[in-house]
C-alpha cells in the first residue's frame, strides 16, 4: 500500500478500533432485523485469496471442457481466445509490457480467487449463479488448462486450492502516485511562456471512429 | 473495451454562415431552421392559443426542441450492450448538478429492476450482530445529504493513445454530479457493531453481475453512503435503485449499485473488478493496484467539438472540474495549447469532491486556438498535461487518464479534439 494511503488507513484504523468498541460509540437505533444464517447462506457467495469462502466440492479439468464448450465457449471461444468482441481468457503470456498488451486468466490475473469468485456470481453472461458447486470448480480448472496453469488431469477443490500458481502473482503493486507523480503537486504552476511552439499532432477526425449522431439527425 | 474498428464515421458538423456573417450552428448537421412568422412583428401561435394543461405532463421532460441532449453510446466498444457504458452530453449541460436522466450508464449485467418491497441489504461478517434492512428501515435513520461527482475510472481511457473521439461526451461524458440523500455508512455499521481486527468491507450488488469491490474500514467510516435518492427523487433504476453506495472521490467501480450485502473482514477480496480490471498497467508491465482516488481534472464542455462556436466577438468558455482529493480551489484556462495560462472565474457553489462550473469570456477575433483547461484542487495537485502522464504511466493503463485536454477552435467556429506537442 502506498505510504500515504497506508498512513491514513493507520490512523483511521485507530479510529475504526476505538469506533468498534469503545463505550462511546453512538447509540444504537435499534433498525434492522437479526439476518438468520440461512439468509446469510443464500447471499454469502464471495470468496477470499485464501479460499476463506469457497463451497465444499470439486471438480476435473476434463468434466470442465464439456461445461466450458456448451456454457462458455459461444463467447469466450473454444480455447479462450474471444469469439468477436466478447473477452479473451487465455493466451497473451509475455505481452504485458508490449505496445499491445492482452489482459488474460493467464497473463494477468495474479489470483485463483478473482476467477472463482467472478465466475460463481456472474458468469455464464446472462444465466448467473446457475452453475453448481462441481460444475463451478470444474470449469474453473478448465479455465486454468487453458492457460497452461494446470495439467489435464487436474482436479480443483478446497485441497488443491493452494496447488494453483498464478503466472502475474506478482505483477501488482499499491498505488503509488503520492510519490512517482509527486511532480504533479507544485504551488507554483507555470503561467506565462511555459513551452515553445505548439504544434497539432493528431486530430480525432483523422481516426475517425466517432459514433454519427443519429439521434439528433432525425429530427 | 475494445480498440476501435477501423472504419467508421465522423460527426463532422456543418456550418452555414448567414448573411450578418454570423455562423450558425445545428445540433443534427444542419442549419437551425427558424421561422420569421414566429418572430417580431409577427405573434406566434404560442402567444394565442391555449397550451397542455397541468397533469397531462404528469412527470415532466424536456422541450421538444431539446431532443438532442440525451445520453450516447459507442457501439464498436463494447461486445453488448448489457456490459457496456452510455456517456453524459456534457456539452449540453451546465452549472454543477447533472439531470438524473443524463447521468452516465455503467452496467455490467444490464439494470437490474429491483421492486422495493422485496429490496434487502444484508450487513455480515466481522460483526457482533448480522442484520438485514428494508428500505423503509434504512429510510428511518438520520439522512445525510451530499453532493459529490461520480467519476469512472476509465473516463478518458479512449485518449491514452492520442486523440480518438470527437466530442466532451465521448472523452469526458462518464462523470455526473448530483445530490445524494442516504444514510452514513458508518451509522450502519454501528448498528451492526464492528468487531476487533475488522479492516475492510466488501460491497456486493443485487444485480446479475453481483458486482464487488474491497473498500479500506477507514474510507467506509469517512464519508461513505448508503444513498437512496439523487437530487430529491428516488434513484433511477440506472443508478442502482433503491439503493446504492456513495464512495466520495473514489472511482465509480467501487460505487455499488442495487446494494444488496457489506460483508466485514480483516483481508482485501482482490475480485475481479480490482484485479483484471481496474488496475493500471504500466509501461514495465507491472500494474497498480487499488488506485482507488480520482485525481483533478477538467474540461472545457463549450466550445467543444459538439458544441461550436457560434459567433465572433464575446465568446463564453465554460468547463466542469473535480478532484477526488477535495475541493477544487481553481482552474486556469489557455487559448494557446498551454503556452500562457489566465486564471478562469468559478461559479456557483465548491463542494468537497463535487464538480465546480468554470467560465472565461474572452473576446474572440475568429482566429484558431487551441483551448485547454487544467484544474488545480486544494492539496496543490495541478491536472498534468497528457504527455506528463505518459511519461510515467506509458500508455497501456487504460484508467486514470486525467490530462489536459486540447480542443482546436478553428476560424468558423467547428471544434476538434487534437493533440498537441
Ligand atoms: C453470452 C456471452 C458469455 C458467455 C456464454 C459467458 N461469458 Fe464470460 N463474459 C462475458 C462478458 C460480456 C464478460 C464481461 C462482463 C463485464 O465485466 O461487464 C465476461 C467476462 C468473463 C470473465 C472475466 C474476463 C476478464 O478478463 O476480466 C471470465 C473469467 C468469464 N467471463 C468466464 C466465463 C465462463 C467460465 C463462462 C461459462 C461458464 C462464461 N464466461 C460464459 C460473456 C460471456
Amino acid at each position: 500500500m502506498s505510504r500515504l494511503v497506508s498512513a491514513i488507513c493507520a490512523v483511521l484504523l485507530l479510529a475504526a478500533s476505538t469506533f468498534a468498541q469503545s463505550k462511546n460509540a453512538p447509540k444504537k437505533l435499534g433498525i434492522g432485523q437479526m439476518a438468520t444464517a440461512e439468509q446469510i447462506a443464500g447471499w454469502d457467495i464471495d470468496v477470499r485469496p485464501d479460499g476463506q469462502g469457497a463451497p465444499p466440492g470439486k471438480g476435473s479439468v476434463k468434466q470442465g471442457e464439456e461445461i466450458y464448450m456448451t456454457r462458455c465457449a459461444a463467447c469466450h471461444g473454444e480455447f479462450g481466445e474471444s469469439a468477436g468482441r466478447w473477452p479473451q481468457l487465455a493466451q497473451g503470456k509475455g505481452t504485458l509490457a508490449s505496445n499491445d498488451p492482452v489482459r488474460t486468466v493467464g497473463s494477468y490475473w495474479a489470483r485463483l480467487s478473482s476467477l472463482f469468485d467472478y465466475v460463481r456470481r456472474a458468469m455464464p453472461f446472462g444465466d448467473a449463479q446457475a452453475l453448481n458447486n462441481d460444475e463451478l470448480y470444474a470449469v474453473v480448472a478448465y479455465v486454468l488448462n487453458l492457460n497452461d496453469i494446470v495439467d489435464d488431469k487436474f482436479v480443483l477443490s478446497k485441497e488443491t486450492w493452494e496447488q494453483v500458481k498464478m503466472p502475474n502473482a506478482n505483477g501488482f503493486y499499491d498505488d503509488d502516485r503520492e510519490t512517482t507523480e509527486k511532480a504533479f503537486w507544485n504551488k507554483r504552476p507555470c503561467m506565462d511562456n511555459c513551452r515553445g511552439p505548439v504544434t497539432i499532432t493528431g486530430r480525432a477526425r483523422a481516426v475517425d471512429v466517432t459514433p454519427e449522431d443519429k439521434g439528433a439527425a432525425a429530427q | 473495451m475494445s480498440q476501435p474498428p477501423d472504419q467508421g464515421s465522423t460527426s463532422r458538423r456543418k456550418f452555414v454562415v448567414g448573411a450578418a456573417g454570423l455562423v450558425v450552428a445545428g445540433a443534427s448537421g444542419k442549419a437551425i431552421a427558424d421561422n420569421p412568422k414566429n418572430q417580431p412583428p409577427n405573434v406566434p401561435e404560442w402567444t394565442r392559443t391555449l397550451g397542455d394543461g397541468v397533469g397531462v405532463r404528469a412527470y415532466g421532460t424536456p422541450s421538444k426542441f431539446e431532443k438532442q441532449v440525451i445520453r450516447r453510446t459507442v457501439p464498436w466498444l463494447t461486445a453488448t450492450p448489457e456490459s457496456s457504458v452510455s456517456f453524459t452530453p456534457l456539452h449540453e449541460l451546465d452549472g454543477i448538478i447533472t439531470p438524473n436522466g443524463l447521468c452516465f450508464e455503467r452496467h455490467h449485467s444490464g439494470i437490474a429492476e429491483i421492486d422495493p418491497a422485496d429490496y434487502r441489504l444484508m450487513i455480515h461478517g466481522m460483526v457482533d450482530k448480522p442484520l438485514i434492512f428494508t428500505l423503509d428501515e434504512l429510510k428511518r435513520f438520520p439522512r445525510a445529504n451530499r453532493i459529490y461527482f461520480l467519476e469512472c475510472a476509465a473516463n478518458s481511457g479512449m485518449e491514452w493513445r492520442g486523440a480518438q473521439l470527437n466530442g466532451c461526451q465521448y472523452t469526458h461524458g462518464m462523470v455526473h454530479c448530483v445530490q445524494y440523500t442516504g444514510v452514513p455508512l458508518k451509522t450502519l455499521l454501528n448498528e451492526a457493531g464492528l468487531k476487533s481486527g475488522a479492516k475492510w468491507i466488501m460491497a456486493e450488488g443485487g444485480d446479475a453481475a453481483a458486482m464487488n469491490r474491497s473498500i479500506p474500514l477507514a474510507k467506509a467510516l469517512d464519508d461513505c453512503l448508503i444513498a437512496y435518492r439523487m437530487n430529491g427523487e428516488m434513484l433511477r433504476p440506472e443508478n442502482g435503485y433503491p439503493a446504492r453506495l456513495v464512495v466520495p472521490g473514489w472511482q465509480g467501480n467501487m460505487w455499488i449499485k442495487w446494494l444488496r450485502r457489506l460483508k466485514v473482514g480483516d483481508q482485501p477480496w482482490f475480485t475481479r473488478e480490482e484485479t483484471s480490471k481496474y488496475t493500471d498497467l504500466m509501461e514495465n508491465g507491472k500494474a497498480r493496484q487499488f488506485t482507488w482516488v480520482m485525481d483533478a481534472k477538467s474540461i472545457i464542455t463549450s466550445p467543444s467539438p459538439q458544441a461550436p462556436a457560434k459567433s465572433k466577438g464575446l465568446t463564453v468558455i465554460s468547463g466542469l472540474a473535480w478532484s477526488g482529493r477535495g475541493k477544487v480551489v481553481r482552474v486556469d484556462v489557455a487559448l494557446d495549447g498551454g503556452r500562457n495560462w489566465r486564471t478562469a472565474r468559478i461559479d456557483g457553489p465548491v463542494y468537497d469532491k463535487a464538480c465546480v462550473r468554470f467560465y472565461y469570456e474572452f473576446d474572440w477575433s475568429g482566429e484558431a486556438l487551441l483551448l485547454q483547461s487544467r484544474a488545480i484542487d486544494e492539496t496543490g495537485y495541478v491536472q498534468p498535461n497528457k504527455d506528463d502522464l505518459r511519461k510515467i504511466r506509458g500508455v497501456n493503463s487504460i484508467y486514470h487518464n486525467n490530462g489536459i485536454q486540447t480542443w482546436h477552435l478553428k476560424p468558423d467556429g467547428e471544434v476538434e479534439n487534437v493533440e498537441v506537442g
